[in-house]
Formats: structure tokens, sequence, C-alpha cells
């Protein structure tokens, strides 16, 4: 079934996005992951510009984060205050990397810096998992149990000044951090079409130390807002959004993070987290490798 | 202008030798392509008549050319090359005007049909499309540009010479198809048709022809054009929608 895409002029086949899109869906349900890493390169590779890619992706996070801000909020496990201070952050981000976005599109150097900044997070993020999903794995099979970490936010952290009480986090420590925390994922989420949730909850966990609890609720909630804003800049500076493609793929992703949310209370997540991780670890592998290899397209064309 | 020129000059040159020439009557099957939700791409019909004087068909061969070109752009062009062991983008030209979209149908390859000056003038062929570079680079640099935009829209289907695309029946009825790929850019299109005889070209028309997008997927390219906040609006609210319909929708199973 093919339909026209009228933002991004190409045909594309409907099912192949809806079905990318519940993959994707199913992946975020299970890890509490937006999943726009995985959306933005597949769209590029099924031919979709890197500019409509990465415009369509935010809308399709903020869809896909409703739900889940819903229900968490319902259960109290959103921390308000902590997210005004991320979204506030977030969308200072979100301005400064349209206008970083804008400074490398001009210099045509976009394709470089977002492979490049797709490899570090990637791999880093991907290592990060095999990590914790090894240990977890190793403690079952010895029996031996994983001494719980101590929860402490970093030095630097609490190096900062001006310090407020973050009740449902159970944190006392400068708006200053999460604001930063927030503006980074801000500028991530232009760059590079993520909702970056996978950036966000370890340096929640890590970095803030947050209480678990309110973790992957938070988080949800600032991506909702900054994937959201992010539409609004895009619509407004690079008018790359293409509402059919972001229709399709959420319809995809929503019904596949509902399943993606009963799944992961059934099955051992420990071994798909690893497959994650080393898909992670091999998507970025791939890139890196991309941009040493001569490229089939040694040419590029831009519309003045 | 030039290419009228051209073409009234061979239209008045008979007149002024007292010998009549044979003259093209065109039609397309579409002045008008649509894109729709469903588009996957078209095909264009140029069919019509070759008029001879006195009706006599001439004993030597005729070929019929067609050339279906589209809106014509000013592009940037990027060339890649190895920097500390990373492709990246390093040298750029630019094009005051290149066509999004060039195809050429003919029976046979276009390097028999006639020879390498009347294809430049009449830009018959990809080879002999009149890029108009705007940047003053070198002119080796110039023509390794040339030929890596002439390549990369080739491949992309964008720039493509058809052969076995044209029939000429009895000599006098000609029919060409043009196949139009998906991603063609919306916006005026010209179909040129030539006579051919003996490597000369013995007349020329031309039909207007337009692409556009109808419909739904017009009011969304306009929306997103024009009123940029509205349509972000209706993005967000869309997917919010969406989102919170499936929440409520999977709550109940």
């Amino acid at each position: 079934m093919d339909i026209y895409l009228p933002i991004a002029e190409i045909s594309v086949n409907a099912l192949v996005i809806i079905l990318l899109g519940g993959v994707v869906g199913i992946l975020s349900g299970m890890f509490g992951v937006g999943g726009g890493f995985l959306t933005t390169p597949l769209l590029i590779f099924s031919g979709i510009s890197p500019a409509v890619a990465v415009a369509s992706a935010t809308t399709q996070i903020t869809g896909a984060s409703v739900s889940g801000v819903a229900a968490h909020a319902q259960r109290k496990g959103v921390d308000f205050r902590m997210g005004g201070v991320l979204i506030a952050g977030g969308i200072v981000g979100t301005i400064a990397g349209g206008f970083l976005f804008l400074q490398l599109q001009q210099a045509g150097q976009v394709d470089v810096v977002v492979a490049i900044l797709y490899i570090i997070l990637l791999s880093g993020i991907g290592a990060l998992m095999v990590r914790e999903s090894w240990t977890v794995i190793q403690a079952r099979r010895t029996g031996i149990p994983i001494k719980p970490p101590v929860r402490r936010h970093h030095p630097v952290v609490a190096a900062l000044p001006l310090r407020w009480r973050f009740y449902g986090s159970g944190l006392y420590i400068s708006p200053l951090a999460p604001f930063g925390v927030g503006f980074l994922v801000g500028t991530l989420t232009v760059m590079l079409g993520i909702g970056g949730g996978f950036v966000l909850v370890p340096a929640m966990i890590y970095l803030l130390g947050m209480s678990t609890r309110v973790v992957v609720g938070t988080s949800l909630f600032q991506i909702l807002f900054v994937a959201a804003a992010t539409t609004m800049v895009h619509a407004l500076t690079t008018q790359a959004v293409d509402i059919v493609l972001a229709i399709l793929l959420l319809l995809g992703s929503v019904t596949g993070a509902q399943i993606g949310a009963r799944l992961s209370t059934r099955i051992n997540a420990e071994w798909l987290r690893l497959f994650l991780a080393a898909l992670c670890i091999l998507v970025a592998v791939r890139m890196g490798l991309g941009l040493g290899w001569r490229p089939d397209e040694i040419y590029s064309i831009q519309i003045t | 202008m030039n290419r009228l020129g051209i073409l009234l000059f061979l239209a008045l040159v008979p007149m002024l030798m007292g010998q009549a020439r044979p003259r093209l009557v065109p039609a397309v099957d579409q002045e008008q392509i649509e894109i729709i939700y469903s588009f996957t791409g078209a095909e264009l019909m140029v069919y019509g008549a070759i008029l001879y004087p006195n009706g006599r068909v001439p004993d030597e061969p005729v070929d019929i050319v067609v050339v279906l070109k589209g809106p014509e752009q000013s592009i940037l062009v990027r060339e890649k090359q190895q920097r500390m062991g990373i492709w990246m983008n390093v040298a750029q030209a630019r094009f005051r005007s290149a066509p999004a979209f060039y195809a050429l149908a003919s029976a046979r390859p276009i390097d028999e049909i006639v020879d390498e000056r009347t294809a430049a003038i009449y830009e018959l062929g990809i080879d002999s499309l009149q890029l108009s570079p705007a940047s003053a680079n070198p002119p080796e640099e110039a023509q390794r540009f040339d030929e890596g935009l002439v390549d990369l829209r080739g491949r992309g289907g964008l720039y493509v010479e058809q052969l076995d695309a044209v029939e000429v029946t009895e000599g006098v009825l000609y029919n060409a198809r043009i196949d139009i790929p998906a991603r063609v850019p919306v916006g005026e299109y010209t179909a040129e048709t030539f006579l051919i005889q003996n490597g000369r070209v013995l007349a020329g028309e031309v039909r207007d022809i337009r692409i556009t997008k109808s419909g739904f997927e017009r009011f969304v390219a306009t929306a997103a054009a024009e009123h940029g906040f509205l349509y972000g609006l209706a993005a967000v609210l869309v997917s919010l929608l969406l989102g919170w319909l499936a929440g409520i929708l999977f709550r109940r199973i």
C-alpha cells in the first residue's frame, strides 16, 4: 500500500512505516525509551530526507509519550517540579539546537556531525546497557544478589550553588543541574530527532541521583513537552514536519508501546536489553565505518 | 527565449528558400499530472503526427526525440573528500539553474541520431545539458561538479535517457512514452518534440505540462509553507490525540 508523503515528496509503503513504528513502539514500551534514536536513522535509510525524518520523528515522539505520562502521573510517578526545571532547560536547548543546526546546514556539515553524535551516544549507551544487564544476568546465575547502588548525586552537582527541594525525587540540589541536563537533551532533540530518554534516564539516575520511582515518568514528562516544542521549532524554521508520516509512525508506535508495556511484565527483559545494547553498538560501528569508507554519494545537492 | 528564437528561425528559413519543411503536430495525454496520496509515478505519453510538405513521406528514415524537462532550480552541490579519515563535505559549487528533472525519449541512442554540436544546441542528451555554474570554480573542478550532479540525479532517476521509448508508424504518426518517477518535484515542465533526419533538426514543438499536488496533499503542503505556526500546532494536537486515544483503548482491553 503505497502512500505519498506531501512534505517528504516521495511515496512510501504505508505498512512498512506502520510496522517500523510498531517495532520501535514495542522497544519503547519495554525499556521506557522513546525510540527516536532508531526511527530517525531507519527513516533516512528508507530514502526520506534527514530534515523531514528528524522533524517528523519529534512529532511522533510527542504522541508516543502522552499515554506513558498519563499512566505514570496517575500513580504519582512524575516529579512535576523537577520536570518543570528540565523542560525550561529543554526549551532553551531546542532554541540553541535550532541555531546550531542552521549554522551546520549552511556549512554543509550536518550529516557528519549528526553521524558522529549518533556514534558517541549509541556506543556509550550500548556499553552502559551491556554492563548493567550482564551484572544482572551474572547475579542471577551465581545467586549472589547485587548490592543496591548507593543513591547519590554526582559531586559536581553537589557543588552547584542555589539549592531547591525536589520532594518527588527526594533531592535537595541546585536547579542548575537539571536545567543543564534538560538543555543538553533539548539540543539533542532538535539535532538528532530523538526524545532523549536514553540520555535523560541515565543522567537522572547517575548524575542527579533521583529516586528511581519517578525517573521514567519525569523523563517522559520532559520529553513530551520538549518534543512538542521541537515540532513547533521545526514547523516554523525547517518546515519539514510531515504530518502524514508522523501519523503513520504513531499508528504503529502507540500500539507497539502498549504491547511492549505488557510484554515487559511477562518476559525476562535482561536478554532483550542485552540484545538492544548489541544493536546500538552494531549501528554505531556501522555508522563509524561509514564515515571512513568512501561513500556511494560523493556529491549532495541543496536547493537554494 | 533563445530556443524559441532558434525555432522561429528554423520555421522561417524554408520560407526564405521557397521550400516547405515538415511540421510537427504534437499532443500530450495529460497536461496536468496530479500527485495524490497514491502517487507512485506516472507515464506521460506524447504523441502526434508529422506533416510533410505535399504529404510526401521521405524515403530516408526520420527520428523523433522527446525531451521532458522540469522546473529550473538554483542549487548548491557539495563534494565530499576524506579529511582525517572521515568523509566530509569539503568543496562546493553553485549552479544558477539546473533542471530538477530531465528525460529524453528516443528510439535509439542519441549519439547515433545527432552529432555533438547539434546535441549541444538543442540540449539533446544528459551530456549536453547546459548547466549554468554560478561560482567561479577552476574549469576542471567545474567539470567534476557537472559530472557529479548528473551522476547523482541519474542514479535518482531524475536525469534519464529512455531508449526504445519512441515509435514512429509509417513515418507519419509517432508516440513517445516517458516514465515519471514518484520523486519528481512539482512545478512547470516542458515537453519538447524534435523531428530529426540525417542528424539535422527539421522541426520542433513545445507543450507545457504542469505537475501539481492536489487535494489533501496540496492542502498539507500549503499549510506547512504558509501557516507554519498553525500547522505545527495541528501536528502536535493530532499526535497528542492519537497517543491519548491509544492509551484509553488499550486500558479497556
